[in-house]
């Protein structure tokens, strides 16, 4: 399966023979735990176990949820508080997927930050990357319509505003989101087409995670040097690598449930930390909420929608140059979904031929900076429509532009990397000093 | 290594938090009390005999306008709530009439039926209230302080029954109360409790204040009956996690000790 020589699947007993002429299931799992993994991958890399965990922790918890939840307008609120308060551990069922909703995009954006960090989306892994950016498309499409379910007023409202974007859309738009809402506004004909939807894209979130697992396994997983493993012959290639079994799963099996401790400490302690107490409130279409904010995770890109108002210059320009076609709300719904759009093209963009940011000087700076403006921008998501927090949305939504239009195409030009270890070897070598018996580990900033 | 993995999980985790406490510190900041209750805290529990003048103070007072349309009154006798006896709640019950559709007509309320609902339309249903409203959002707008003290719920309730200045106002016919604790700063509800109106059969305070404390405390009660449960699995899934935790750690160096070694040995003897 993967690229990297490694010994493959033999059948042993007269079963396992038996079945593998007829289906080799045994040999994909075999093959598949034993891949041969870069033995310096660090801390970072366990996000993807953390990702399957949540999914499969979304998946049990919300098929339980839904054999107690009623979607109907009239319904879905109480439906929620019988699973509160009357399901046998309908509580920590229901705290659990809400904050694990949370714990997904923790997950998801420590996952896409090292990816970006380590250029683990360059040549030959940009199909991973695009299938990882479809996912997470997916993501928040899920978490989304999961957050209208409970009927309360940030569902409703929320809702609301986001399919509104679509209507901002010039021509189609209006028929768009009619199409979306399944009639003129949220109402529970928007509620169950959004329960379907929100148990179906779990599941072609799961087919993509296969997808996802046998694109990297096939081009093998990046690393911190960035450097490939030597394929030359299967020895050579051990001395870069490790079978995942058991370093690796045990590794991520200990970050896993360090994480899931901490996630304990808060649905125990305190539930209700990351939403919002308005979503206590049943759905109210006659009484707007005072502050419409999404969930933390989406606030980023809300505040990217939201920085482009109509006295911004660019926005000016683009309307007069369309004829008033693009206005300023359609400008903030292209700007919103470009944002990820740039992301998905990183692989074209970034000039590089270095792979890791560990050896380039100039693009860590930036790449610091670009953590900052996330940070930021989520900061300014959460805030209201008015200044300062406007100017500072518009400053960091073009840096998070300029990161990847303007900046990665021009460092790879303009920069000059540092050597790379030759090896992986090399590279793991030089972490476990041999003067000190092996076991010391020498400090690498900023990694 | 694994120091920078943990502090990168707790920004996340920190950041994450720091962001949804903003978002919701957007909103109109209130003057909130801040009530040392019972229950706060990951080891806080209710406390049984502060619940039951609670449900006094509802029954005698809150009662007549406010619903708790949520709460069942079997719940009563949960054993970390209120924790009265079946024929206790059987009595309660049976103090109300609530209508049943299959007979179309009232009938004696018994405990499988929930409490009421508002009598008032303008008077807001209580069952989520203490839930429905944050007090706190500290420090700096992160809102970690909500681990230990509670989103500020019960306190919000009990700054609006003891925030209320004695000035009135007259507006479009109806006369509203200023009260600071409540968002516009005038509200619609005349302040509700007095000096010693509830009289305990323990003779226990009944000052507006300690009645207050009281009555919020049954409030978030009624909004999370699972809160000694919850905190109860919370406990036991982060101690058995961390033992966990500890026995992966000790697994995970012990199959990486001959990895880390090898190395070093070679290095020795070339």
């Amino acid at each position: 399966m993967a690229g990297i020589p490694h010994d493959h699947y033999e059948p042993k007993t007269g079963g396992e023979r038996w079945l593998h002429r007829r289906l080799p299931v045994l040999g994909l799992v075999y093959d598949t735990i034993m891949i041969p993994t870069p033995k310096n991958l660090n801390w970072m890399w366990i996000w993807g176990i953390v990702l399957a965990f949540c999914l499969a922790l979304q998946i049990g918890t919300g098929v339980v949820l839904v054999m107690h939840y009623s979607p109907d307008t009239d319904l879905a609120f109480a439906s929620v508080e019988h699973i509160m308060r009357d399901v046998n551990g309908g509580f920590m069922l229901r705290y659990m997927h809400a904050n694990g909703a949370s714990l997904f995009f923790v997950a998801v954006y420590m996952h896409i930050f090292r990816g970006l960090y380590y250029g683990s989306y360059k040549e030959p892994r940009e199909v991973t990357w695009i299938i990882g950016i479809l996912m997470y498309l997916l993501m928040m499409g899920t978490a989304f319509m999961g957050y209208v379910l409970p009927w309360g007023q940030m569902s409703f409202w929320g809702a609301t505003v986001i399919t509104g974007l679509f209507g901002a859309i010039p021509f189609v738009g209006e028929t768009l989101q009619t199409w979306l809402l399944g009639g003129p506004a949220v109402d529970n004909y928007t509620l169950t087409r959004f329960f379907s939807l929100h148990y179906l894209m779990p599941m072609v979130l799961a087919g993509l995670t296969l997808v996802h697992i046998w694109a990297f396994h096939t081009t093998g997983n990046n690393n911190p040097t960035g450097v490939e493993v030597r394929r030359d012959s299967k020895d050579i290639a051990k001395r870069d690598t490790l079978p995942f079994w058991p370093y690796f799963v045990i590794k991520d099996l200990f970050a896993l449930v360090v994480i899931l401790a901490v996630f304990f400490a808060v649905v125990g302690f305190m539930p209700n930390y990351l939403g919002h107490p308005d979503n206590y409130i049943e759905a109210n279409p006659l009484a707007t909420p005072a502050h419409i904010v999404p969930e933390w995770y989406f606030l980023p890109f809300y505040a990217i929608l939201r920085a482009f108002t109509g006295d911004v210059w660019v926005v000016m320009g683009a309307s007069w140059i369309t004829g008033g076609i693009i206005d300023a709300k359609f400008f903030g719904v292209l700007a919103m979904f470009g944002a990820i759009a740039v992301m998905a093209l990183v692989p074209w963009l970034d000039t590089s031929r270095v792979r890791s940011g560990r050896y380039r000087p100039l693009f860590r700076w930036f790449f610091a900076l670009l953590i900052v403006d996330f940070m930021l921008l989520m900061w300014c998501g959460a805030m209201p429509a008015e200044e300062p927090y406007a100017s500072i949305s518009l400053v960091a939504a073009a840096y998070w532009f300029a990161y990847f239009l303007v900046i990665l195409p021009l460092l790879g030009v303009l920069e000059r990397p540092v050597a790379a270890p030759a090896t992986i070897e090399d590279d793991f070598n030089a972490h476990y000093a041999p003067h000190t018996g092996g076991t010391q580990t020498l400090v690498k900033p900023a990694e | 290594m694994l120091k920078q993995f943990a502090t990168a999980a707790l920004l996340g985790l920190g950041a994450a938090g720091g962001i949804a406490g903003a978002a919701s510190a957007a909103g109109e900041e209130s003057h909130t009390v801040d009530v040392d209750f019972s229950f706060e805290g990951p080891f806080g529990v209710y406390d049984q005999h502060q619940l039951q003048r609670g449900l006094q103070i509802y029954t005698e007072v809150c009662s007549a306008c406010h619903g708790l349309r949520y709460v069942p009154y079997r719940t009563l006798s949960d054993e970390h709530g209120i924790g009265w006896t079946d024929d206790m709640v059987r009595a309660y019950a049976a103090q109300y009439e609530v209508f049943d559709p299959e007979l179309d007509d009232y009938r004696t309320a018994i405990p499988t039926d929930h409490f009421g609902e508002s009598s008032l339309s303008n008077a807001p249903d209580l069952s989520l209230m203490a839930k429905s409203r944050a007090g706190f959002h500290g420090p700096y707008g992160l809102g970690i302080n909500q681990f230990f003290k509670g989103i500020g719920g019960p306190e919000h309730t009990y700054s609006i029954l003891t925030g209320y200045t004695g000035e009135t106002r007259e507006q479009a016919g109806t006369v509203l109360y200023e009260n600071h604790a409540f968002d516009s700063g005038w509200i619609a509800m005349p302040p509700p409790l007095t000096d010693g109106q509830v009289e305990f059969a323990d003779g226990h305070d009944n000052s507006v204040e300690s009645m207050s404390k009281d009555v919020s405390a049954f409030l978030m009660w009624a909004a999370e009956p699972k809160m000694m449960a919850r905190k109860r699995a919370g406990f036991a899934g982060v101690l058995m996690l961390s033992v966990l935790a500890v026995l992966l750690y000790l697994t995970n160096k012990r199959i990486w000790k001959p990895i880390k070694h090898r190395h070093a040995a070679e290095h020795r003897e070339s």
